[in-house]
């Protein structure tokens, strides 16, 4: 109890100092997308990353839903951080968690019903991505709730941009067009001959294969050591 | 830090109402707006078995052209129009859902049967199916000709076939194929339509519709859809055409 109480007044002295976009809060947002990506470093959110890629359009609202889900959550965790009782600490982050992302599946019915039968089920599924509630376990439980926001839209995004790339393959070899715009067909017609969709990337197969590419290019430049 | 077993209670208690108020008020706000993208569905679904609604954007004008041109009753097993549901209330046709009537008998269901009408004259008779397919449902709304023998249209439904094969049952193309396909044969008699095995089949009959290449098992469930709806529709088609003749 002692060393709490000698290190908050420094910390109180501390804080006003900072910049709204310091170095180290820089890094909060940086990290996730490249270094410690969810995905790719960390391996978490696979499930949802294989189901919802095959075409971009669901993709996008799917990342818009889950980074909505982390930066609040991460948000309203951080803000209630000191009144969690700790023993039931994982419930209160579930629920919230499971409300935020009820809320989104409602208004997805309510407002884009084609693409809430497309992503129905998995919509529900944020609830148990790793990713979420990792953050609010190891980051939001401990931090200040900008720090926390901040950290939301760093993870939310790391996220996003992976799925939206493995999408944007996916759609591009398996179904020929990207946003349902017909690629193949007018170089096809361009060229005199008929390219082939390839099927392995309308499967779950294709976005392994090129989730485990991004992982090799991206392990190849930044280096990568077993910790 | 170590909290008293009140305050932990106290807390939960406080959560849920927070929460629980919030998810409710938002399905409360939300369930008209709900609501109407179902309908909407639906009756976006009923049309595409008919006609190429697919370039409509405005919401409005699909319900506009469906309030317009399509009439709709509900039937029994034995042909009969029902107008009143088991517990007394009026038959809207739109509203039974197919899905849970799939479950009862055939004798318990209630078969909705919608009518295209261009000046005056059906056009088109649609009776939605529903069966399963490899992995989950599959369902179609499928059109026939006033002669209620020829296929007009159909429009697939599925739950979770196989992208790139079962699937590929939503496509314009192959819903094409169905098209001018007859369930009757010359001597008057209930064939349905029936998917072939493998795909680019030629010499096909007027009963047989070219297959899937590697989506048997989704093309099987459409097979035994059609039969069995076709089979449940075929009092009220007996009917409709005695009438005519």
């Amino acid at each position: 109890m002692s060393t709490d109480v000698a290190e908050a007044p420094i910390e109180v002295v501390k804080e006003p100092a900072e910049a709204l976009l310091s170095k180290r809060r820089k890094r909060i947002v940086a990290d996730p997308l490249n270094e410690d990506n969810p995905i790719t470093v960390q391996v978490l959110g696979i499930c949802s990353a294989l189901a919802v890629t095959v075409q971009i359009k669901p993709t996008i609202i799917m990342s818009l839903a889950v980074v909505f889900v982390i930066v609040f959550s991460n948000l309203i965790v951080s803000l209630i951080r000191n009144s969690i009782p700790a023993r039931i600490r994982i419930i209160v982050q579930l629920a919230i968690i499971a409300t935020l992302v009820t809320l989104v599946s409602e208004f997805l019915k309510a407002y884009s019903y084609d693409m809430y039968k497309i992503l129905g089920a998995y919509v529900g599924l944020i609830i148990t991505n790793c990713i979420v509630m990792g953050r609010l376990e190891a980051f939001a439980m401990a931090n200040k709730p900008y720090d926390s926001l901040l950290d939301g839209f760093g993870s939310g995004f790391g996220y996003a941009w992976i799925i939206l790339a493995v999408a944007f393959f996916r759609e591009l070899f398996g179904s020929g067009s990207i946003l349902n715009v017909e690629i193949y067909e007018p170089i096809g017609n361009m060229l005199g001959v008929t390219l082939q969709t390839n099927g392995l990337m309308v499967d779950s197969i294709g976005a392994f294969m090129i989730l485990g590419i991004i992982i090799w290019i991206q392990r190849t430049k930044n280096g990568y050591v077993e910790h | 830090m170590q909290r008293s077993n009140s305050y932990i209670i106290i807390f939960a208690i406080t959560l849920t109402v927070i929460l629980g108020g919030a998810l409710s008020l938002t399905s409360v706000v939300l369930k008209p707006l709900q609501d109407k993208q179902v309908e909407l569905d639906t009756k976006k679904k009923i049309l595409g078995a008919v006609m190429d609604i697919s370039n409509i954007e405005d919401p409005n004008e699909i319900l506009r052209i469906y309030n317009e041109k399509v009439k709709s009753l509900v039937v029994d097993l034995e042909g009969n129009e029902l107008t009143t549901d088991p517990k007394g209330n009026p038959y809207v046709a739109e509203n039974v859902n197919i899905q849970k009537n799939s479950k009862m008998d055939a004798k318990d269901r209630a078969y909705p049967v919608f009518m295209f009408i261009e000046n005056g004259q059906v056009e088109a008779y649609i009776f939605p199916t529903f069966g399963a397919g490899l992995w989950d449902w599959i369902s179609s709304y499928v059109a026939f000709g006033e002669d209620l023998n020829t296929i007009k249209g159909i429009a697939f439904d599925h739950k979770s076939e196989t992208p790139g094969l079962g699937a590929r049952l939503t496509e314009p193309a192959v819903q094409a194929r169905f098209v001018g396909k007859k369930i009757y044969d010359q001597n008057d008699n209930l064939v349905s339509v029936y998917v072939v095995k493998g795909e680019g089949n030629t010499g096909l009959t007027d009963y047989e519709v070219d297959g899937l290449s590697g989506a048997t098992m989704t093309t099987k469930g459409v097979n035994v859809m059609l039969q069995h709806y076709l089979e449940c529709y075929s009092a009220y088609i007996e009917k409709v055409k005695s009438q005519k003749s």
